[in-house]
């Protein structure tokens, strides 16, 4: 097992004091390797369930397993640490820091593990999304396609046991849109990195085998009802 | 890639802001640089291994004023000493050297110092183990000179050259008409000494105008040996011939110098050696001075120290105050600078919290980044202050005389770099506490 999240629940406190309940999930799991579509109508919770799993939020109870390790349980310093060796993320927009070029975002991401950096590995990475020949580029001197794929590539730098992917395709224009895909799903399966991929496109999320819309196995209603007893 | 790689790389990236902000720590830093390394010379120009002599004898007065015109040559001297007075400091037992010095007159050309001396004046170390170096010839006649290295340079004298002097300072304006010969110069020595004029003590009174009429010098020696009527009377005793020409009406203003007698003779000041190994004995000498005569000595170190305590180290402590400020108000640009770029790197802090940073990684980049502008400023800032201070030194020796050391450290420098640090962490604490308390899923849905 990959990924399994049991009895979450996440509410968000709004300005007036009340709680937004977003998340109410008994149970979701992926085995190691799988890839999953998630779809979700918008403000349904598929970013802020991607941020549990990441460790990025914490949900208000529930264990989130990842690689056999309960990510919620964790002290905040050992959860980062985790997410920086285990667990790869590609954002919709504006993935890479400007300051740095292709080649120093990937190894950027190579940085926080405390396994030290492979130069090599990095440019390998590069060159399979194909840009061997723009290591020095920064990301101003790049598409949005390009920067995607760069984005890709730095998710895969630590050889991570899951990847977390929020719309990765939204913002990229048709021709680089499969492109991306292909190199994320196919770079997933050759490491057998498990794959949950958010999308609101139905045409991307029919290629893959197993889909799922957030709404089947959320309910954040039993925020509330646990709040009652 | 280390913290400090990741900090360069975003310093890098505004590089604009992040120039300016280092450059003005650093222009703070270098004028605090070449403030110490000016002061510093003033200081050891002025210090107690400038000075050869242990004691400074002149008339009753201000010590401060006796100091800076027998040893720097920079004030008129306010009273004279009767010559006798010399021989009399010379005799003394607990003297080694006593040398006279009379001046009051500067060249006509570059208004320098003129002073009569004896040779002593030359065979004593000037310094402590420093001693006179001369290229010439022996003073033969009155008029003959030895210059300053300076006053050669400045004035493109040599050996041979002749020149004119003015009386009593130069915009007094009175010309004589006496032509003086340069028979050696000096080589430098980083004192006064560089910029003075020396001729024999016997051609300073040769000087026309430099005699007093008897009675006046009568009164003088009245007053001076008030408290000492053995010597008084022995001093009178040698007025009466010239009393007795001047009533006879021969008066010949320039020929009655090889006759003119000791006490006719006034000097400005006596330096004084004392036996190194008994400074109490300088010190008796001191309080004698005090209460016998119209006379005094002066500690030229003591004195000196005095002044620089007071008046020169207050522009000191005020000049490194205000480029302190300098720094301190650099800092705030930095600390400006930083704190406005924090909330266009919220997003950078979350991406770089979601590839796994932890707090502290963020909190360091950006303490790293005020460290690097601080320090780097400051190192640069250091660097330059020290390299202009190289290659200004020549041209300040000359222009002033004041040896440069460009490579001196001074305390305030050891102190320089701590405080650029502290000044580092309290510039960048404010805007790494935002990069620390960055709530990672709202920057990265920003
Ligand atoms: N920090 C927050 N504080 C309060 N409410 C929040 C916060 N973040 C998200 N929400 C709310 O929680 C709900 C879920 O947000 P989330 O971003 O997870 O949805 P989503 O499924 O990713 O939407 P989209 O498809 O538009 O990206 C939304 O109603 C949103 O307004
Ligand atoms: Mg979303």
């Amino acid at each position: 097992m990959s990924l399994l999240l049991e009895s979450i629940r996440k509410s968000y406190r709004e300005p007036g004091g009340r709680r937004l309940p977003v998340l109410g999930i008994e149970r979701f799991e992926m085995k190691q390797g799988e890839q999953v579509a998630l779809l979700g109508s918008s403000g349904g919770g598929k970013t802020t369930l991607l941020n549990i799993i990441s460790g990025i939020l914490t949900p208000d109870s529930g264990r989130v397993v990842v690689d056999g390790r309960d990510v919620a349980a964790m002290q905040e310093v050992v959860r980062d640490h985790f997410r920086a060796a285990k667990i790869g993320i590609v954002f919709q927009t504006f993935n890479l820091l400007p300051a740095f070029t292709a080649l120093e975002n990937v190894l950027l991401g190579m940085s926080f593990s405390g396994k030290g950096v492979d130069k090599t590995f990095a440019k390998q990475l590069l060159e399979r999304v194909g840009l061997g020949h723009r290591l020095n580029h920064s990301p101003q001197q790049m598409s949005v396609g390009e920067q995607q794929r760069v984005a890709v590539a730095r998710s895969l730098a630590n050889k991570p046991v899951l990847l977390l992917a929020d719309e990765p395709t939204a913002n990229v224009d048709p021709a680089n849109q499969q492109l991306i895909l292909d190199l994320i799903r196919d770079t997933c399966r050759d490491h057998n990195v498990t794959l949950l991929m958010v999308t609101h496109s139905l045409e991307v999320a029919g290629t893959f085998k197993r889909v799922e819309k957030l709404q089947d196995f959320n309910r954040p209603e039993l925020c509330l009802q646990e709040k009652a007893a | 890639m280390n913290l400090l790689t990741i900090a360069w790389k975003s310093i890098r990236q505004r590089r604009l802001a992040s120039s300016l902000t280092a450059l003005s720590i650093g222009l703070g830093v270098m004028l605090m640089v070449l403030v110490l390394v000016i002061f510093g010379a003033v200081d050891s120009a002025f210090n107690q291994t400038s000075v050869g002599y242990d004691l400074i004898v002149g008339p009753k007065g201000s010590d401060l004023q006796l100091v800076l015109s027998a040893v720097y040559r920079m004030q008129p001297p306010i009273e004279n000493l009767p010559y006798l007075f010399l021989e009399q400091m010379q005799k003394d037992p607990r003297v080694v050297s006593a040398v006279p010095l009379a001046f009051g007159d500067v060249t006509k050309e570059g208004s320098f110092p003129i002073v009569g001396t004896t040779t002593q004046y030359f065979e004593n170390e000037y310094m402590p183990r420093r001693k006179f170096r001369i290229r010439g010839s022996r003073i033969n006649g009155l008029f003959d000179t030895i210059i300053g290295s300076e006053v050669a340079r400045e004035n493109g004298w040599d050996l041979g050259s002749q020149f004119t002097i003015v009386h009593g300072g130069a915009d007094s304006g009175h010309v004589h008409d006496e032509k003086f010969t340069v028979v050696a110069v000096l080589a430098p020595t980083g004192t006064a000494n560089d910029r003075t004029v020396f001729l024999p003590l016997d051609g300073f009174y040769a000087i026309a105008g430099h005699g007093k009429p008897v009675k006046e010098i009568e009164k003088r020696l009245r007053d001076f040996y008030a408290a000492d009527p053995e010597r008084l009377a022995a001093a009178l005793k040698q007025l009466e011939g010239v009393k007795a020409e001047e009533a006879a009406g021969s008066h010949d203003h320039h020929n009655h110098a090889h006759a003119t007698p000791d006490a006719m003779k006034e000097i400005s000041a006596i330096l004084i050696k004392t036996d190194p190994d008994k400074p109490y004995l300088g010190v008796s000498l001191m309080s004698d001075l005090q209460t016998g005569y119209q006379a005094m000595a002066a500690n030229p170190v003591r004195t000196i120290q005095r002044l620089m305590n007071g008046l020169i180290g207050n522009i000191q402590k005020a000049l490194v105050a205000l480029t302190a400020i300098i720094i301190l108000v650099s800092g705030v640009g930095i600390f400006v600078s930083i704190y406005n770029s924090m909330s266009d790197r919220r997003r950078e802090i979350g991406i770089m919290r979601a590839l796994g940073a932890q707090r502290m990684h963020v909190f360091g980049i950006i303490l790293a980044e005020s460290a690097l502008l601080c320090i780097g400023g400051g190192l640069l800032g250091w660097l330059t202050g020290h390299g202009i201070a190289v290659v200004a030194s020549p041209w300040i020796v000359t222009q002033t005389g004041l040896l440069i050391n460009p490579w001196a450290l001074n305390v305030w420098e050891a102190v320089l770099f701590p405080v650029l640090v502290g000044l580092a962490v309290l510039v960048g604490f404010l805007p790494a506490m935002t990069a620390y308390r960055t709530n990672v899923a709202d920057a990265l849905s920003s």
